[in-house]
Formats: C-alpha cells, sequence, structure tokens
C-alpha cells in the first residue's frame, strides 16, 4: 500500500505514452459528445417516523429509499452513483428479482407497542426471488447467502437445504411480477444470529451520505443497540418507472426499527428529545436527498386528559389512516430551511404535561460477573389491595468453571425487600432516646403516627441448567469396563487350567477343629 | 489315580497356553489390523516425486523469429546459404530454483516478391500497416533491409513495428550474418524476453534484497480482474460533480481491455462515493494560498477511504482502483508534492497492486460565478490519460530497454502493441508457472509434515491435474506455443491453488493424541495385561523346560 516517489515519477514517465493514445482516440470519437443535461437517474428520500407507544416506550422507524432508474441485469458495465455497488452487482449476478434480507434482535410486542409498520422476525431472515432465467437456483441462492454474509458480516452462510423453504402461498413478490413460480422463491430464517454493531456498519455504508449528514447522523451504534428492540433490514425490488409502467426502476429501502425504553433512559419520565434518544441532533440535511423528513406521531394530542408538547412546534401535519387508525403526524422538513437555520441543529422533544404519579423507580442492570442487578420501586399502596411484583429472568449457561460442587442444587438469589412506614393504631408518644428500651431504639420514628417495617422475602432458589460434566468419558469409560470385564472372564477360563484340590492333611481350620475337638474329648477328624 | 490326575493337568496345561497363545495371535493379526484400518485418515497417494522434481524444472523459452532478408541485405554469397537456421541459447542469471533459459531461433529465409514489393515502397510504418499473414502468439518476423534503403531514418539502424514485425538494416559485410545476427537478437529481446520482465514477474519468489519494490509493482497473474473507478466527493454541498464515465469506458478504457483480453477477464465498474475523505490533512502554504499533500503521507490517504470503497461482492478476481478525489472546498485547490517539493504535473499517484488516485481541482473561477453547490463537470480525457498510464503500469507493461539507434513506433489507438502483450503473456506464464509450483510444493510438504490431514480423491485428482499442466505448459514454452502455454499455465495455477485451499483438508486437523490415548486406555489396558501377562508366563515357563535338561546333564 504504500505509494512511493519512483511511482510517482513513473507516472509521469507514462504520460509520454498514454498522452498521444488519448489524443488520437478522441480525434476518432470526439464527436460523441458529453451528455450534459441529463436528468440524474437516480433519487433518495429518506425518513424517520417517531412513535410514542402506548406503554411508554419510544419507537423510531428510519427508511432510507433510493430509486434507480435502470436495467440493471443488461448493461455490461455497471455505473452506480446513490445505488450502492456491492448491492448492484449482486442483482446482476444472481439475476435477482427481489432481496428482502432483515437482522433483528428482540421481539416485537404488538399487545404493548401496537402493530409495527415494518415486521421482522428475531434473528436474521432472508428471502428472495429469482428472476425465472436462472436456472440452478438452489446454487444461486447458496452463493448469493456467502455473499451477503459477506457484505453484512453475518452468519448467513450457516443458510442450507436444512433451513431453506420455498413458501407457495404466503411470500408473494413486493414488486412489479408477471409471474408468481414459487420454483424462484426461496425463503430461510436463521433465528439464532445475534445482531449487532459490525452488521450495523456496513449496513450504514450502503447510505449515500454514510452517517455524516442527514437523518444517518443518528445511527450511532452504542444507542442503537440499548433498546428493547433493534430491526435493521434491506429490501431491494423492481417497480414501476412511471404511471404507465413502460419500464422498471429498482427500488432499495433500508430500514431501520429500534424501540427505546423511555422508562430506563428517561428515570421513569415518558418525556424524550432526539438527543436523549440517539445522543446526537439533527444538524443538516442531505444534499443528495430528494426529500428528508422526520415525522412525529402526535396523535394523542388532546385524548385522555395528557397533552404532549412538540418543540419546536412543528410547521405542517399529516392526517392520514395507518394500521386501521387515524393518526396525525407533525412533519419537520430538513430541507426547509427553516427548520434548521434558527440554532443550527434540530433536536425534536416531545413532553408530557400531565405530572406523572408520585413515583420512583431506580433500575441498575447488572453487569455480567461484576454487579448484580439492582431495582427499587417507591411506590405507595392503595388500601387492602394487592401488588404483584414480577421479574422475568431468562436461566443461562454458566461457564462450566462457575459451577459450584453441587450445581444441582441451585443458585440462590437474595431476598428481596420491603421498607414500609405503617400507620400507626395508636399515637405514640415521642420518646426519650438513651431512655427508652434497646429493643425500641433501633429505628428512628420521626412522629408518632407510624412506624418504620422492613420485610424480607425468602431467598430464591433457581435451578440453572446444569451440563452433564463428564458424560463422554463416562460413556467410554463404562463400555470400555464392561467390555473388559467380559473379556476378562471369558480369557480366564480359557486359558486357566482347572483341577480338583486334594484335601491335605493340615491345615489352619482343621488343626483348630481337631483342638477343639480334643477338649471336648470327642473323635479327632 | 495320581498319575492319570497329573497327566490329565498336564493336558489342561498346555490347552491353557494355547488359548493364551490364540488370544495374543487373534489379538495381533486380526486386532491391531483392524483397529488401524478403523482409525486411520485416508490419504489418497499423491505424486511427490514429481512434484519435488518440478523445483528442479528447466524452463527453456523459445522464441520462434523468422528472419527475411531482402535482396541487397547482405553480399551475395552470403544469399546463396539461405535459407537455415541459427539457434541462440542463453541462460537468464536469476537467484531461484528453477533455471530459465532463453531461446531465439532464428529461421533465415529470403524475401518474398510481395514482401519485396511492401519494403521497397514508403517508410516503415506504412510498410508494417498492411502486414498480410497472421503470426502465432510469441513469435516474430524480423526484416532485413538493404543498407542503404530510405525506409528508415539514415541514422537509425532498425525499427520496432507496432505488430510482431521489426526491421534491422543489412550490411554488406564478410561477417554480414554475425553482425546482423547479433542485432536481430537486441530486437528480439526487447520485443519478446528481458531479464528484467523476468525478474518483475518472479518478484515474489526471489530474495527482497535483490529486487526492489518497484519489481513488485505489476499486479499477481489472475484469472481475471475487476477495474472500479469511484468519484470521491467529500463535500457534496459545495460540489456537485458530474463526471461521463460510461462514454470515457466506453472511448478509452474498454479498447485497451479488449486488446489485453488474452491475459485474462475484465470487468468494469465505477460509482460515486459522497462524505468519502482522505485520511491525511493537507499542509496549508499561504504563499501560493493552496494545500499540499506530501510525499510520505500518500501512504496514510489509502486506508480510511478504503473501508468504504466496498470489496467486489460478486467475484474472487483482485480488484484495481482508480480514484478520483474532487478535493472539499476548506481544503482547494489540492496538489501532490514529491520529494523536492515541486507540485507533481498530473496531481496523481498509484500504489502498487492497488490501483491510483487523481487529485482533481474544481477550477476556481466556478466558486464566483454562482452559488454553491458549484456543478462541477469533470474533464474525462485528463482523467483517462492518468488512469490509462496507470493501469498499464498496474499490469507491468513497462517501456522495453529500446537498443541504441532503433525507432519505435508509437502504439495502436488501443494504446498497446502486440508484441507489447506477448511480452506480458511470456512474463505471466513464467510467473504463473512459479506460482504453481510453490503452491505444489508447499502442499506436498505440508501433508508430509501433517500425518492426521486427509486427502480425499478430489484433492489428489487436483494435484494431478496441475503437475500435469505444469509439465504440459513447460513443453509448449520451450517448443514455442505462447499461446496454449499462457493456458495451461493458468490451468495449473487454479488446479494448484484449488487442491491446497481444499476444505477437505482442515477435517481431521485437531485431533491431539492426549484425547485419543484418554479414549483407548480404558479398553486397552483391561484387555492387553492378560494377554501379556500370561505370555510372559509362559516364556519364563519355556525358558525354565530348556534350562532343566541342561542341569540334569
Amino acid at each position: 500500500m504504500g505509494a512511493s516517489a519512483a511511482g510517482k515519477a513513473e507516472v509521469a514517465a507514462g504520460m509520454a505514452a498514454a498522452m498521444p493514445l488519448a489524443l488520437f482516440v478522441l480525434l476518432l470519437l470526439g464527436p460523441g459528445g458529453w451528455c450534459l443535461a441529463e436528468p440524474q437517474r437516480d433519487s433518495l428520500r429518506e425518513e424517520l417516523v417517531i412513535t410514542p407507544l402506548p406503554s411508554g416506550d419510544v419507537a423510531a422507524t428510519f427508511q432510507f429509499r433510493t430509486r434507480w432508474d435502470s436495467e440493471l441485469q443488461r448493461e455490461g458495465v455497471s455505473h452506480y452513483r446513490l445505488f450502492p455497488k456491492a448491492l448492484g452487482q449482486l442483482i446482476s449476478k444472481y439475476s435477482l428479482r427481489e432481496l428482502h434480507l432483515s437482522f433483528t434482535q428482540g421481539f416485537w410486542r404488538t399487545r404493548y407497542w401496537g402493530p409495527p409498520f415494518l415486521q421482522a422476525p428475531s434473528g436474521a431472515e432472508l428471502w428472495v426471488w429469482f428472476q425465472d432465467t436462472v436456472t440452478n437456483v438452489d446454487k444461486s441462492w447458496k452463493e448469493l447467502s456467502n455473499v451477503l454474509s459477506g457484505i453484512f458480516c453475518a452468519s448467513l452462510n450457516f443458510i442450507d437445504s436444512t433451513n431453506t423453504v420455498t413458501p407457495t402461498a404466503s411470500f408473494k413478490p413486493l414488486g412489479l411480477a408477471n409471474d408468481t413460480d414459487h420454483y424462484f422463491l426461496r425463503y430461510a430464517v436463521l433465528p439464532r444470529e445475534v445482531v449487532c454493531t459490525e452488521n450495523l456498519t456496513p449496513w450504514k455504508k450502503l447510505l449515500p451520505c454514510s452517517s455524516k449528514a442527514g437523518l444517518s447522523v443518528l445511527l450511532k451504534a452504542d444507542r442503537l443497540f440499548h433498546t428493547s428492540y433493534h430491526s435493521q433490514a434491506v429490501h431491494i425490488r423492481p417497480v414501476c418507472r412511471n404511471a404507465r409502467c413502460t419500464s422498471i426502476s429498482w427500488e432499495l429501502r433500508q430500514t431501520l426499527s429500534v424501540v427505546f425504553d423511555a422508562f430506563i433512559t428517561g428515570q421513569g419520565k415518558k418525556d424524550w428529545s432526539l438527543f436523549r434518544m440517539f445522543s446526537r441532533t439533527l444538524t443538516e440535511p442531505c444534499p443528495l436527498a430528494s426529500e428528508s423528513r422526520v415525522y412525529v406521531d402526535i396523535t394523542n394530542y388532546n385524548q385522555d386528559n395528557e397533552t404532549l408538547e412538540v418543540n419546536p412546534p412543528p410547521t405542517t401535519t399529516y392526517q392520514d389512516v395507518i394500521l386501521g387508525t387515524r393518526k396525525t403526524y407533525a412533519i419537520y422538513d430538513l430541507l426547509d430551511t427553516a427548520t434548521i437555520n434558527n440554532s443550527r441543529n434540530l433536536n425534536i422533544q416531545l413532553k408530557w404535561k400531565r405530572p406523572a404519579e408520585n413515583g420512583y423507580i431506580h433500575y441498575q442492570p447488572a453487569q455480567d460477573r461484576l454487579q448484580p442487578h439492582l431495582l427499587e420501586m417507591l411506590i405507595q399502596l392503595p388500601a387492602n389491595s394487592v401488588t404483584k411484583v414480577s421479574i422475568q429472568f431468562e436461566r443461562a449457561l454458566l461457564k462450566w468453571t462457575e459451577y459450584t460442587p453441587d450445581p444441582n442444587h441451585g443458585f440462590y438469589v437474595s431476598p428481596s425487600v420491603l421498607s414500609a412506614l405503617v400507620p400507626s393504631m395508636v399515637a405514640a408518644k415521642p420518646v426519650d432516646w438513651e431512655e427508652s428500651p434497646l429493643f425500641n431504639s433501633l429505628f428512628p420514628v420521626s412522629d408518632g403516627s407510624n412506624y418504620f417495617v422492613r420485610l424480607y422475602t425468602e431467598p430464591l432458589l433457581v435451578n440453572l441448567p446444569t451440563p452433564d460434566f463428564s458424560m463422554p468419558y463416562n460413556v467410554i469409560c463404562l463400555t470400555c469396563t464392561v467390555v473388559a470385564v467380559c473379556y476378562g472372564s471369558f480369557y480366564n477360563l480359557l486359558t486357566r487350567t482347572f483341577h480338583i484340590e486334594e484335601p491335605r492333611t493340615g491345615g489352619l481350620a482343621k488343626r483348630l477343629a481337631n483342638l477343639i475337638r480334643r477338649i471336648r474329648g470327642v473323635p479327632l477328624l | 489315580m495320581a498319575a492319570a490326575g497329573a497327566a490329565a493337568t498336564d493336558l489342561e496345561v498346555v490347552r491353557g497356553k494355547r488359548a493364551a497363545l490364540f488370544f495374543a495371535a487373534v489379538a495381533i493379526v486380526l486386532g491391531l489390523p483392524l483397529w488401524w484400518k478403523t482409525t486411520e485418515t485416508y490419504r489418497a497417494s499423491l505424486p511427490y516425486s514429481q512434484i519435488s522434481g518440478l523445483n528442479a524444472l528447466q524452463l527453456r523459452l523459445m522464441v520462434p523469429v523468422t528472419v527475411v532478408f531482402t535482396r541487397e541485405s547482405v553480399p551475395l554469397d552470403d544469399q546463396e546459404k539461405l535459407p537455415f537456421t541459427v539457434v541462440h541459447e542463453r541462460e537468464i542469471p536469476l537467484k531461484y530454483k528453477m533455471k530459465i533459459k532463453c531461446r531465439f531461433q532464428k529461421a533465415y529465409r529470403r524475401a518474398l516478391d510481395y514482401e519485396e514489393e511492401a519494403l521497397s515502397s514508403g517508410s516503415a510504418q506504412e510498410a508494417m500497416l498492411d502486414e498480410p499473414q497472421e503470426q502465432a502468439e510469441g513469435s516474430l518476423t524480423v526484416y532485413v533491409i538493404s543498407e542503404h534503403s530510405s525506409l528508415l531514418p539514415q541514422d537509425m539502424m532498425s525499427y520496432i513495428g507496432p505488430k510482431r514485425t521489426a526491421v534491422v538494416r543489412g550490411i554488406m559485410h564478410r561477417e554480414a550474418f554475425n553482425i546482423i545476427g547479433r542485432r536481430i537478437i537486441q530486437v528480439a529481446q526487447a520485443m519478446s524476453l528481458t531479464e528484467d520482465v523476468l525478474a518483475a514477474a518472479l518478484a515474489d519468489h526471489l530474495p527482497e534484497d535483490k529486487w526492489s519494490a518497484e519489481k513488485r509493482r505489476p499486479l499477481k497473474s489472475s484469472l481475471g480482474y475487476e477495474i472500479t473507478f469511484s468519484l470521491l466527493n467529500p463535500d457534496p454541498k459545495s460540489h456537485d460533480v458530474h463526471w461521463d464515465i460510461e462514454g470515457a469506458v466506453r472511448r478509452y478504457v474498454q479498447p485497451f481491455l479488449n486488446a489485453l483480453s488474452a491475459a485474462g477477464n475484465f470487468s468494469v465498474d465505477s460509482q460515486i462515493l459522497y462524505y468519502a475523505m482522505l485520511g491525511v490533512n493537507p499542509r496549508f502554504d499561504s504563499a501560493s494560498s493552496s494545500y499540499y499533500l506530501d510525499m510520505h503521507n500518500l501512504p496514510h490517504v489509502i486506508n480510511p477511504v478504503e473501508s468504504r470503497l466496498g470489496s467486489s461482492a460478486a467475484s474472487l478476481y483482485p480488484v484495481l482502483n482508480f480514484l478520483l478525489y474532487v478535493p472539499e472546498l476548506a481544503h482547494s485547490p489540492l496538489y501532490i508534492q514529491d520529494k523536492d517539493g515541486a507540485p507533481v504535473a498530473t496531481n496523481a499517484f498509484h500504489s502498487p497492486r492497488w490501483g491510483g488516485i487523481m487529485v482533481y481541482n474544481v477550477d476556481s473561477k466556478a466558486y464566483n460565478a454562482s452559488a454553491l453547490p458549484v456543478r462541477v463537470e469533470v474533464d474525462m480525457v485528463r482523467v483517462m490519460e492518468v488512469f490509462l498510464a496507470q493501469l498499464r503500469l498496474l499490469f507491468g507493461i513497462a517501456q522495453p530497454q529500446v537498443p541504441p539507434k532503433c525507432l519505435l513506433s508509437g502504439p495502436k489507438s488501443e494504446g498497446l502493441t502486440t508484441w507489447e502483450l506477448d511480452r506480458l503473456l511470456w512474463a505471466r506464464s513464467v510467473e504463473n508457472l512459479a506460482t504453481a509450483t510453490t503452491t505444489l510444493t508447499s502442499l506436498a510438504q505440508l501433508l508430509g509434515k501433517i500425518s492426521n490431514i486427509v486427502i480425499k480423491d478430489n484433492v489428489a485428482s487436483e494435484v494431478y491435474r496441475a503437475v500435469a499442466a505444469i509439465q504440459k505448459s513447460a513443453e509448449e514454452l520451450a517448443s514455442g506455443h505462447l499461446a496454449s502455454a499462457f493456458v495451461a499455465s493458468q490451468e495449473a495455477v487454479t488446479s494448484s491453488e484449488c487442491a491446497f485451499f481444499d476444505p477437505s483438508l482442515l477435517h481431521l486437523l485437531y485431533f491431539p493424541d492426549d484425547q485419543k490415548f484418554a479414549i483407548y486406555i480404558p479398553l486397552f489396558l483391561p484387555m492387553a495385561v492378560p494377554i501379556l501377562l500370561s505370555l510372559v508366563k509362559i516364556f519364563l515357563e519355556t525358558r525354565k523346560s530348556w534350562k532343566k535338561p541342561e542341569k540334569t546333564d
């Protein structure tokens, strides 16, 4: 990779050969002309939808759409502008008609969050429609998944015939399609795939503005993966170039949905801002984008006694029926100079006006092998009520050296603590600390109307999955022992000589018996 | 009764001994081979001796040269001796295990009538343009013309044409054949094989101290190459850059690659990358109010850009990158400085085996005219001149060492003369043979050293194919068939790499001996101990019974 001085000097020397050549060729083909006024054949639209979810979490959905008016499969030499070269080469090399790839960490909880804009299963999902010119679909599918695993740093190369299916009803082409012969469809899911920064980085590189300008500035990996749900996807499909659909264009949609746990990040408040979620603000639009917008769901604007305030106030709103319900969105157009110009950045904030309940939740998540979980809640319980606090946990396998010598006994979880000030039946009079009996003076009591109680629950014994540490060696030893025992006795039986021992005059037992007989006066043996 | 009992016991003892011996025999004759057979790794046989023979392979590169004498080129009595053949052989001194010999086989003959006619008229360029017969790859034709012919300018002794022909001035002298023969060899070497061409081809296999990094500049030989032109626009807010890459590729790059198509498959792509910065902050020079990239900074320029370039997804061929960098407004104009601090005329540099970078400054007048972003039309002629020159360098098509007083024709419109292509094919064939030999040798070494590696039949057949292809290629080189030799050498490389990188070689590699013992001991120990003990007992008893008769004596 070292560029040397000699190299440069030779560029200059090499010019002597190239110069006349270029001029000569120009004379031959010069009037070919420059296509100066040719309109751009590709365009980029980007948008971000922020939806406060019923559970108090906040969902953010990015979509970047690149449209390219080109017949990718027909042109030998390919020239790319906004459309990423890596994916374009795939389309032409493997004769793809459609490609849908998603990487998801977590699960979209429809019951709490409502229906999603973009659905994806946990793990990695890939489904592809090939052109009907492809002769060996399975081979192309295998090669394609290998290449994609290289592009996105994912384990897609584990896709093989054991986890590939050809659905016949469910996965219709999303784009233009004349006929749908299911022979050309392949579908695979890898549920184990863990999505992480190394998958996000190549995904970001496919964006024309990378992560330098526009909405993609917000895509900061350490925030995006600090969420309850993360799903990124790539969709490629052919679409109509114009209303009459005389020719096709290629559409690449890169989507990313995340759900921020507003309760954890916002210290129990449901308010959010771009900076708090992404630790970035929007500074400039992507100059390549023809449309760049942020939508904020403000449907609950004046309902349920809850009012919310969006800051800065939106210039326009947009109303439509989305997923069966009427929604209102505030629109911020980044290409509109007034949106950003005021303070050189745009930090959209949303505040709930109704004061939150008088409560306090402190949660400190655990770090593996460093610190445990800590969950503290300050709650006011109504009288005669039952309050249940439940915590879900996952059973994990420890490292094999971390198991106790008695691993099947289980692992203890320390008891939970309930500290309460209980109203007293009878008002106690304030007592003098030094005078009162010792049993009454450990916990200070501020006034006589209530007293302090601290309750502990039982420790919890959790059974963790325990591996059988010695199974393989046990099996080997057992089998070998059985074989050895059979063999040994067989061997002895065949090689030893057996003969009847003649009773000899002597022997310790006989002498002892005779001694006793002599004492008893009985005839000897 | 006691005697009968003793006899019966003796019989029993003998039977027991026999049984023990039988057990031992079964264990050794049946058990051991069975265990050996069921646990052995499958290793197909390989031509080890042939592979080690390849190291001492003698490459004989034969260049057939047809020498045509026109009427007044040599004295008459010399002309009477024609036609005959002269062989000129020379060993090329390289510190390499292969011996390479260069052999020019000169077939002398008299000119035919139409050749006389063509050569007698006009200048050399015209005479060469309409060459009637097609010549085979690698062969050369040298015309010897009369001493006073006006075909060449008076001070020139020889002329190298754009195809596979050359013209040499004859001489009226007693030793005419010797003198002309030397001139012909000079010209033929320049057109086909010289020491430095081969040294560059074998740069990877030679000790580093002798051959500089410069020799390692050309791309390694491969079946195909991908050429990617990238326009880097780090500041799309200020510059709206347009380039007519489609037209430029069609006009300048494609003809060159078509001429080069014998050397491999080529594919061309282009892309535009926005917000792609160089990794180095240029130095501001207030005197000229421009920015400079120092030469020692250039290596750091490439790395940050490369992560954006994207590896080629669709093929495994090596990629050549050509980057056109339009510096951002805050850093323009930007110039590359050489060692002495002077700006480089082309404002470009190249990186060995990687590609080239050219900095394209926007005309400063454009900023005054209109608001940002400024529309920039790239002058593709200027850019492609540089990129094509770099492309030639990266393919190892260097300027030949022209003998003194020799006129060199300009390149054809494609930018590549036919003999330059031949020279490339010679070098690539030798390089391929060296690569394939090295691969096969190290594979054989590896397999010999580690006995756990499985050798499947398909690996073995690839090895056999590679060995056969190397031998075929060497034969074809020796008989002067360049085209088929090159094809065979490519096959040798493909097959040898296919064998070397076969995943089945790795299957059983990690199976250490202590694990084997842990598995075998619980079975083998209880079975072997009784057999050994009874064998020892039998041995002791027989020795005792042999000694007893001695004592009675």
